[in-house]
Formats: C-alpha cells, sequence, structure tokens
C-alpha cells in the first residue's frame, strides 16, 4: 500500500514532469542562478576548501549542540531577550500566540521563516483571527495565492510575470504592468503600510552566534530589516540546530549562502540582531522573543549516520541541480523542505514509513553532494533511508518482487545462463516490436514515458573474443 | 522538568553516539578563513579601488570627496536632483552637521520619533562602522547609524564615512565589530551591500523592493 504523501507525489509528478511550460520557467530561472553561482565560486580563492571548512564548523556545531545552544542563550538572555523552548510545532504555536494575545496585537508582518512554514504558524494565527503579512516578495505572493513556497529560496519562481500582474489585479485592484519592477512596487507600496500597522513582527534565522548571542538574517530585500526594526514587539522562531559557535564564523557562511543561494558575493542585508533595544538607542522592539525548535531535529541528530543534514543551512543549491526537482517541480513533494535535502531529512522529521517514496525520487547522480557548501552525503543518506525503510515491517519486498529476483538470481550468477539470455533478449526485443505500446507490451510500463534502448547486438564477452586478442 | 531540560535530554542522549568528522574537527582559524576567501589587495589604494568596483557593480554610488565642503556641496545637489523635502538623521558629528547643512525639515532619530514621519523622509543620512572592501558593503550598528530603521526605511540613504574605516574584508570587520563593542553589542548589527533588492519576479533584479531604492557612500 501507498501511503497518501506517495500518492500525491506520483501524481503530481506524472502531471507536472511533462508540462513544458513548467519546464521551460524553471531551465530559464535556473539557468540564470548557474551562470552567476559559478562565476562567484571563482571568485573564492578555494572553493573546495572553503566547504570543508563550512563542513569542520557544522560538524563542530552540531556535535557539541548542547554547549553550544547553552552559550547561546545565556549570551542572548543577558541582553534582555526571552528565549522560549518548544519540543513541538504545537508549543511553537501556543508560545507565539500567547505572545501575540498578551501583547493585544492586531496585524502581524513576518519576514521569511521556513521553520513558520513547519509549524503551519500563518494559519494559526489567522485562525485566531490576526491580520498576517507576508513581507518577502515571493513570500507575499504565494500567501496572495494561498499556496506553500515553492522553492526554498525562490517562493514565486514557477510563476511568470503575467500570472503575477493577474493576481495583484484580482486580489489588490492593482497592476499597472506586467513589467517586474511595476509589480515590485504594487507590493512595496501595499506592505509599507503593513510595517507601520504592524503590532508584531515575526522572522525566521539563518545562523544563531552562540559566543555573542545573536540572530543572523540573510536576505535582499530589506523586509527583515523593517520586520525588525518598526514593530514594538519582535518574534523570531528558529531550529535549534541553526547554531554557530562564534560570530567570525560568518565571515565565511554569510558569503557561501549567497554564493549558492543566489549567486551573489553577500546578499544586501545580513544583520545580526542581540537583543530588544538597548539603552541608549534610537528606536527598536521594546521585547524581543526567541523561540527555540526542536520538533524532531533531535530525531535527526540521534542518527550519527545522517547528523550532518543538521547542518543544512537552506541554500537550497541541492535543489536547483536535483533533475529530480527539475522535472517534477516544487510542490510536488508536499513537504515543506523540497529536493533531496527535503528527501533525506523529511523521514525524519515526519516518519519514514510515510516519507520512505522521497529516497526513490533521485536518480544517485551525486550531483546534490557535489554542490552542498557544507559537504552533506546526500545521495548516499538517501540511499540509507532506503535501506532503513526496507527494514520496517512494512518495508517486505512484494511477492512479485521477490518472484523476479527468485529468477535474476541464478540467470546472473551463471555466465552460461546469462549469455543464453542476452540471446534469446535479442530475438524477444524484436517480437516486443509486434506489440509495441499495446496492452500487451510487457514493457510497458516503462515505455509509456521512455524509450527502450535496444539490447546491443554483441555483448562484450562476444566482442573480445572477436577483437580482444 | 521544564522543556528546555527536556530538549537538552534528547540532545544529548542523541549525540551519545558519536559521529565520524570527516573533514576534520576543530574551529577553522581566521588565516584558514582568509586562505580560501576571495583575494583582497593589500594596500590601502588597491583596498579603495576595490571598493569603488564592488559598489558599482551593486548599483550604489561611491565618491571620495576631499573634505567636508566639498561633501555639503554633493549634499545639495543630490538635494536639488531628488527634490528632497525632509530628511532623516541622527546625532553623530558628520552626520547631523552635514544633514543641517541642507537647510531642510529634519529628523533626529535619537530624539524619540513618529513611525509615519521617519516614513515620510525623502533620505537618511547615517555614519557607519567600516566599509568592507572584499564586498563592497557598508557596516552599520543601532548604536552608530541612528537605530534600526534609519537606514533602511527612508527610500535614499546615504552613508558619510571617514577614510580610516576601509577595512580589507569580512574577518576584519568582524574582529573590528568584537573589539569595538565586546563588552556590550549594540542590539543590531548590519551588512548593507548595495540598496534594496529582489528577484524573486523570474529573476529579475529590481532595486529597491522594501528598503532603500538608493544607496550613495560618501567617504571622506
Amino acid at each position: 500500500m501507498m501511503s497518501a504523501p506517495a500518492t500525491h507525489f506520483n501524481e503530481d509528478a506524472r502531471r507536472v514532469a511533462p508540462d513544458t511550460r513548467h519546464r521551460g520557467i524553471i531551465q530559464t530561472a535556473m539557468g540564470k542562478y548557474e551562470v552567476v553561482r559559478d562565476q562567484r565560486k571563482l571568485w573564492f580563492q578555494d572553493w573546495q576548501g572553503a566547504r570543508n571548512l563550512a563542513a569542520r564548523t557544522k560538524f563542530e556545531s552540531v556535535n557539541h549542540l548542547d554547549k553550544h545552544l547553552a552559550e547561546f542563550t545565556r549570551t542572548i538572555e543577558a541582553r534582555g531577550t526571552k528565549v522560549h523552548w518548544a519540543s513541538n510545532a504545537e508549543q511553537a504555536r501556543n508560545i507565539i500566540l500567547g505572545i501575540l494575545s498578551d501583547k493585544q496585537a492586531k496585524v502581524i508582518v513576518k519576514s521569511k521563516a521556513m521553520t513558520s512554514e513547519e509549524i503551519h504558524l500563518n494559519d494559526a494565527m489567522e485562525h485566531a483571527g490576526y491580520e498576517v503579512v507576508e513581507s518577502d516578495l515571493g513570500e507575499y505572493i504565494v500567501q496572495l495565492r494561498k499556496e506553500p513556497p515553492y522553492h526554498l529560496v525562490f517562493p514565486a519562481m514557477h510563476l511568470t510575470r503575467g500570472e503575477i500582474k493577474d493576481l495583484f489585479q484580482e486580489k489588490l485592484n492593482d497592476a499597472p504592468s506586467d513589467d517586474p519592477e511595476a509589480l515590485t512596487m504594487v507590493a512595496r507600496r501595499a506592505l509599507r503600510k503593513k510595517y507601520l500597522q504592524a503590532d508584531v513582527g515575526i522572522t525566521g534565522a539563518n545562523f544563531a552566534i552562540a559566543e555573542t548571542g545573536m540572530i543572523s538574517i540573510t536576505e535582499n530585500e530589506g523586509n527583515a530589516r523593517l520586520t525588525a526594526a518598526v514593530p514594538k514587539t519582535m518574534i523570531t522562531l528558529v531550529g535549534i540546530e541553526k547554531i554557530l559557535p562564534r560570530l567570525e564564523d560568518l565571515a565565511l557562511f554569510l558569503p557561501m549562502l549567497a554564493v549558492m543561494g543566489t549567486g551573489q558575493a553577500l546578499t544586501c542585508y545580513n544583520t545580526m540582531y542581540g537583543g530588544p533595544r538597548q539603552l541608549g538607542e534610537a528606536d527598536g522592539p521594546e521585547e524581543y522573543h526567541v523561540v527555540l525548535l526542536d520538533n524532531h531535529r533531535t530525531t535527526l541528530l540521534a542518527d550519527a549516520e545522517q547528523r550532518d543534514a543538521l547542518g543544512c543551512i537552506r541554500c537550497g543549491a541541492c535543489l536547483n541541480v536535483c533533475p529530480i526537482f527539475r522535472n517534477v517541480g516544487g510542490h510536488t513533494y508536499g513537504t515543506v523542505y523540497g529536493g533531496p535535502i527535503g528527501s533525506v531529512i523529511t523521514p525524519h522529521l515526519r516518519g519514514l514509513q510515510q516519507w520512505k517514496h522521497l529516497s526513490y525520487a533521485s536518480s544517485l547522480c551525486g550531483a546534490c553532494t557535489e554542490t552542498c557548501p557544507v559537504k552533506i552525503d546526500l545521495h548516499h543518506h538517501l540511499l540509507q533511508n532506503r535501506r532503513n525503510a526496507s527494514a520496517l515491517p512494512t518495508g517486505k519486498p512484494s511477492f512479485f518482487q521477490k518472484l523476479a529476483f527468485k529468477f535474476f538470481a541464478p540467470i546472473a550468477n551463471k555466465p552460461a545462463l546469462w549469455s543464453l539470455t542476452t540471446k534469446l533478449s535479442r530475438i524477444g526485443m524484436k517480437l516486443r516490436g509486434l506489440v509495441n505500446g499495446s496492452v500487451v507490451d510487457p514493457v510497458q510500463a516503462w515505455t509509456k514515458t521512455r524509450d527502450l534502448p535496444p539490447i546491443a547486438k554483441q555483448s562484450f564477452r562476444e566482442w573480445w573474443k572477436e577483437h580482444g586478442k | 522538568m521544564s522543556e528546555r531540560e527536556i530538549i537538552f535530554a534528547r540532545i544529548r542522549e542523541g549525540l551519545s553516539i558519536k559521529a565520524h568528522a570527516h573533514y576534520g574537527d576543530g574551529l577553522p582559524t581566521t588565516e584558514e578563513h582568509r586562505g580560501v576567501m576571495p583575494p583582497v589587495g593589500a594596500s590601502i589604494e588597491e583596498q579603495l579601488a576595490l571598493f569603488a568596483k564592488n559598489a558599482s557593480d551593486l548599483k550604489a554610488t561611491f565618491k571620495l570627496v576631499k573634505d567636508a565642503s566639498e561633501l555639503t556641496a554633493e549634499l545639495r545637489a543630490l538635494r536639488d536632483t531628488e527634490k528632497w523635502q525632509r530628511v532623516a538623521t541622527h546625532k553623530s558629528p558628520l552626520a547631523q552637521t552635514h544633514s543641517a547643512a541642507l537647510g531642510l525639515a529634519t529628523l533626529v532619530a535619537d530624539d524619540g520619533y513618529d513611525k509615519h514621519d521617519m516614513e515620510q523622509c525623502d533620505v537618511g543620512i547615517s555614519e557607519c562602522d567600516a566599509l568592507i572592501a572584499q564586498t563592497g558593503t557598508v557596516l552599520v550598528t543601532s548604536r552608530s547609524a541612528g537605530g534600526r530603521a534609519l537606514s533602511c526605511l527612508p527610500p535614499h540613504h546615504i552613508v558619510i564615512a571617514r577614510r580610516e574605516q576601509l577595512v580589507a574584508d569580512l574577518p576584519s570587520a568582524f574582529a573590528l565589530v568584537k573589539r569595538t563593542y565586546g563588552v556590550s553589542y549594540p542590539s543590531m548589527i548590519s551588512f548593507i551591500t548595495g540598496p534594496s533588492r529582489t528577484g524573486d519576479i523570474e529573476r529579475i533584479l529590481v532595486l529597491g523592493a522594501h528598503g532603500p531604492k538608493k544607496l550613495t557612500i560618501f567617504c571622506l
């Protein structure tokens, strides 16, 4: 029996993969990204060396997480920040709803936070009667469309300017043209009002610095800056794994995140927040709350083999190079975190039984592992998840799988039998031509979407007999 | 047990099985960081040229000015071409005197301000902590640059820097932050690299998504 998420994945993949329009949009966006990303990698004196240092730093962070989290809490609380702990999504939602109700908030402005997608924060806040506005342009667009972000870094990359114009016309009644600049200015006008109205600003975080007690936020638009500057209360929701030990570690991680995320040297704003408005400062929130979220990150931590996946900096680089992601698209995964990293961590965060199918959403080409700036062994982790899934009570092979291997094993083990089978297969291929594509075609499941490559006229052993001497 | 203790117990239990450090362990030194990161010239002239090139690639304006009177003239010219009505600044000698020389309605952030008034300002004039050659970045903090909103709410951010504030690279900038504020950090430290931008619509670059559409850096 396929799990509901697996059925959803298969249905969506079948629909999206042959959609040439979708493919065109993604190829264009990725093409632009690839060019600038590669230029920026060359800008480093030693990009591979940088990856090694980043992997080392994350190893230290994750493998001494208890020590660094304790230090982070101590240093950030010293400047008057209130730190909250949430084991799961419900606790995190309740903590945040509690703060909103304390502050008698009405309007909430948010900057981009994948953790908030993870705990379905917007739904909870809207359900409780708050007006919630996403301020990152891409997030704002998908919020207006009532759909989840398509990609970790580019939430609206699946949409054309024409679609965004129509959306703004429908929802905001303000869309002078489909020019990206004009559309951006529509969002700027709409959101400026919201920053000024908002009682509470909610952000995510890219890094949490243990040594100095700071949250680091990477962005381009200035929306997180404004979210942290104008409202009287600021809340940051951050996963416990986001720790970096020292402030100077950012010197390496900020440019690496920008290079892999968007192909920039540094994004426009990289900002560290260490507390509410301090004595003598002109402005800033009166209260600052940091909500530290576990939500099964400790399950992944307990798997020493895959623990490195907690070092992920959510740059999205593995999604961008993944042939599966590029074919099936971001929404098909049905997960908060898509692409290779999502396929690795989702079974840990949400259950292997329901999400094991993601381990097969891979060609095992290893492009993800090769591109990852913190050297997470992604494609091997997918294999490990397959292995772990087959050890589940439901992971036993089916009758037909067993039968197939019962025949395959002796054939593959005996050269004479193998040779005979390949010879027979060549005849079989010719006969198959008669039923090609029809219901009696034995390989129709394959040929429905692909060509069946012909079996070579001569096997290597035959060739070697002729030419090898 | 508190939730904090429960989470710590889970972390410690998880970490009781050791993972293999494939790429070595221990934190890298600053020298190791510098060894892999983008190169920066050794001389001040090279660094200044690199900053200027980076700023121009980022579509920021960077101008070296020889003295206060040239700076005032430059600011007045901008005031006239952009038809500024209101200016926001903060209590710091360079920023405040040069804002005053514009003869416009002036909001001084440190005095306490109404957010709507700040939003109505045409320009925010601030000082900074450093200029970073490697990336063309302006480093500001809530203490050095008039709080949090001044450098991102008005549509044009003008930075007045002094030549000696130029540092070579990101490691130097973080060292400077530690040296300057190690005893008591400001609540916000921001690395500003070019004017606000977005590529969220078809990956096409648009300046001024939410923050300033223009960033002008004057270096005395």
